[in-house]
């Protein structure tokens, strides 16, 4: 048992600073278990949205010594000595204290086109192992938002939040262009609307998921390279008229069908 | 605070929380940036000295030996020394050799996707490494030119597969010494290391994991591509070290073509 130093944001909209909290840290803490103690102790109108505490709902997401982490999964005898900094996420506008207003996010998700399945043949669907697979491991994010925190694209670059959806919704329009049941062509609206081509691939987002899913490589580079192949790509493009296929606008893509 | 217009619209602007500085990060972040710079500015440095000084880049028949450097094979211009050219030579090209070739590997690497990851981070600061603020106040990404021309990178793949083969024949070539017969020597390790290595920089590449079947919605009515999709994915998780190790590799090919060919070290004969 010994005392740690937590660095702590504390404000709202109108403004903030750190305060510093020393208190006992046990073998096997984690962060959260620190903050909790404080707001058992120290401060108990310390606002920090948390639930699993198990890495699995991804509520307790947050900066610590700077760096977009899960409270519940960053153990306190892996950080370095001295005080730990613990900061709101730096992407999304503050609430309170440690807690974000994330709703950027839901207004992202709900631009992207559903699933639009082929008809169901008599008997039902059939799928494939080797035809989900590829896409299983996008299902394994908890939209904790590290992802989102991190991309110096919106970090950086308030304006860009418009036009720019951001790594995690590009690992769901991937899942939905790699399911095999899917008929909708989301490349021109992946382009236009989300804003892909502002990724430049730096692999923050990789490097900071909890769930160690390979958003840059698996998501974000197969959609660019698709792009590439509906826009940029001459042979490709004389491929499609020998084929006599099209690919769909963005307005298309976005037309769903009645439920 | 935020606000959402509709379910839809995103105008979401607000007081963020933390402090008004780059970075609370507190280990060397900026360890990653500096290597990147040193090697790829030494690489640079380094394969532009050798692209304007056209000398001692194939050692001959003279020597008992055929091994031409991979910055200058394709050997094209009608100046290129005798033995060294690949059949056919480009008349009057006074330049070196050099730079009617080395646009197409240049190409290949500089719109890598990893390369791009590395420069951009290192070079362009954009940013220099993860929650650290970006060094620029405007950002487009890779929407405009000219860095929408990053989108290129597929064609300069087919180029660099062109050239993967012409390094594999002048390899398998070196294998057979002029008035000695087969053998193997330093060189012929060091031109099929090289080769093996740009073979794998190459067939790691994420365009060609698309090509194979990355672009494909149903692998199951596509088996061989399937396959080949399975190959390609574990090389392409090797994609960085294959880049690096390549990158490095072709320089020392250079190097010790140049000093075989100068006369400073032997090409040593193993059998």
């Amino acid at each position: 048992m010994a005392d740690v130093t937590m660095k702590i944001w504390r404000g709202d909209a109108s403004g903030g600073e750190f305060q510093n909290y020393t208190i006992e840290q046990n073998d096997n803490e984690v962060v959260l278990d620190v903050i909790h103690r404080i707001q058992a102790t120290e401060a108990p109108d310390l606002a920090c949205r948390w639930n699993c505490k198990a890495g699995k709902c991804g509520s307790c997401s947050a900066e610590i010594n700077g760096k977009p982490r899960l409270m519940c999964m960053t153990r306190m005898d892996t950080l370095p000595e001295g005080p730990v900094t613990v900061t709101p996420m730096k992407t999304f506008p503050i609430i309170r204290d440690l807690v974000t207003d994330v709703s950027f996010n839901y207004a992202m998700a709900a631009k992207i086109p559903a699933l639009l399945p082929k008809p169901m043949p008599e008997g039902g669907y059939r799928l494939m192992q080797e035809d989900v697979e590829r896409s299983q491991e996008f299902r394994k994010c908890i939209e904790c938002f590290l992802c989102q925190d991190v991309c110096h694209v919106i970090r950086d670059h308030e304006d860009n939040k418009a036009n720019y959806a951001g790594p995690r919704f590009f690992i769901r329009i991937a899942e939905l262009e790699m399911n095999p049941l899917d008929t909708n062509d989301r490349r021109e609206f992946v382009r236009e609307d989300m804003g892909l081509g502002y990724c430049n691939i730096t692999k923050c987002c990789t490097e900071v998921c909890p769930e160690g899913i390979h958003i840059t490589d698996n998501a974000i580079i197969p959609l660019k390279e698709r792009v590439v192949a509906a826009n940029y790509d001459p042979v490709a493009w004389l491929g499609r008229k020998i084929r006599r296929q099209t690919k769909k606008t963005s307005a298309e893509a976005a037309v769903q069908p009645a439920p | 605070m935020a606000v959402i217009e509709s379910s839809t619209d995103v105008v979401l602007s607000g007081v963020r929380g933390g402090p008004a500085v780059k970075t609370l990060r507190q280990d060397r972040w900026w360890l990653q940036p500096v290597v990147t710079v040193s090697i790829l500015t030494a690489f640079v440095v380094y394969s532009t000295w050798s692209a304007f000084n056209p000398h001692n880049y194939y050692v001959g028949a003279m020597m008992h030996r055929d091994l031409i450097s991979p910055f200058f094979s394709p050997c094209l211009a009608s100046s290129c020394v005798e033995g060294s050219q690949i059949g056919f030579a480009l008349s009057g090209w006074s330049l070196s050799p050099a730079f009617l070739i080395l646009i197409f590997p240049l190409g290949f690497r500089l719109t890598c996707y990893y390369y791009r990851r590395s420069y951009y981070r290192a070079f362009w600061w954009s940013p220099p490494a993860c929650a650290v603020s970006d060094g620029h106040k405007k950002y487009t990404g890779e929407t405009r030119f000219p860095l929408l021309m990053q989108n290129a990178h597929r064609y300069f793949f087919y180029f660099g597969i062109v050239f993967n083969c012409l390094l594999t024949y002048d390899a398998l070539r070196a294998f057979h010494q002029p008035g000695i017969g087969f053998g193997v020597t330093l060189g012929t390790i060091v031109l099929t290391v090289n080769a093996t290595l740009l073979w794998l920089y190459s067939l790691s590449c994420h365009a060609c994991r698309h090509l194979c079947g990355g672009s494909l919605k149903t692998f199951s009515n596509h088996p061989v591509r399937h396959r080949l999709w399975k190959f390609i994915t574990p090389l392409n998780e090797n994609h960085m070290k294959f880049a690096w190790a390549s990158l490095i590799f072709v320089a020392l090919t250079d190097v010790f073509v140049r000093l075989v060919a100068s006369g400073a070290i032997t090409d040593f004969r193993l059998f």
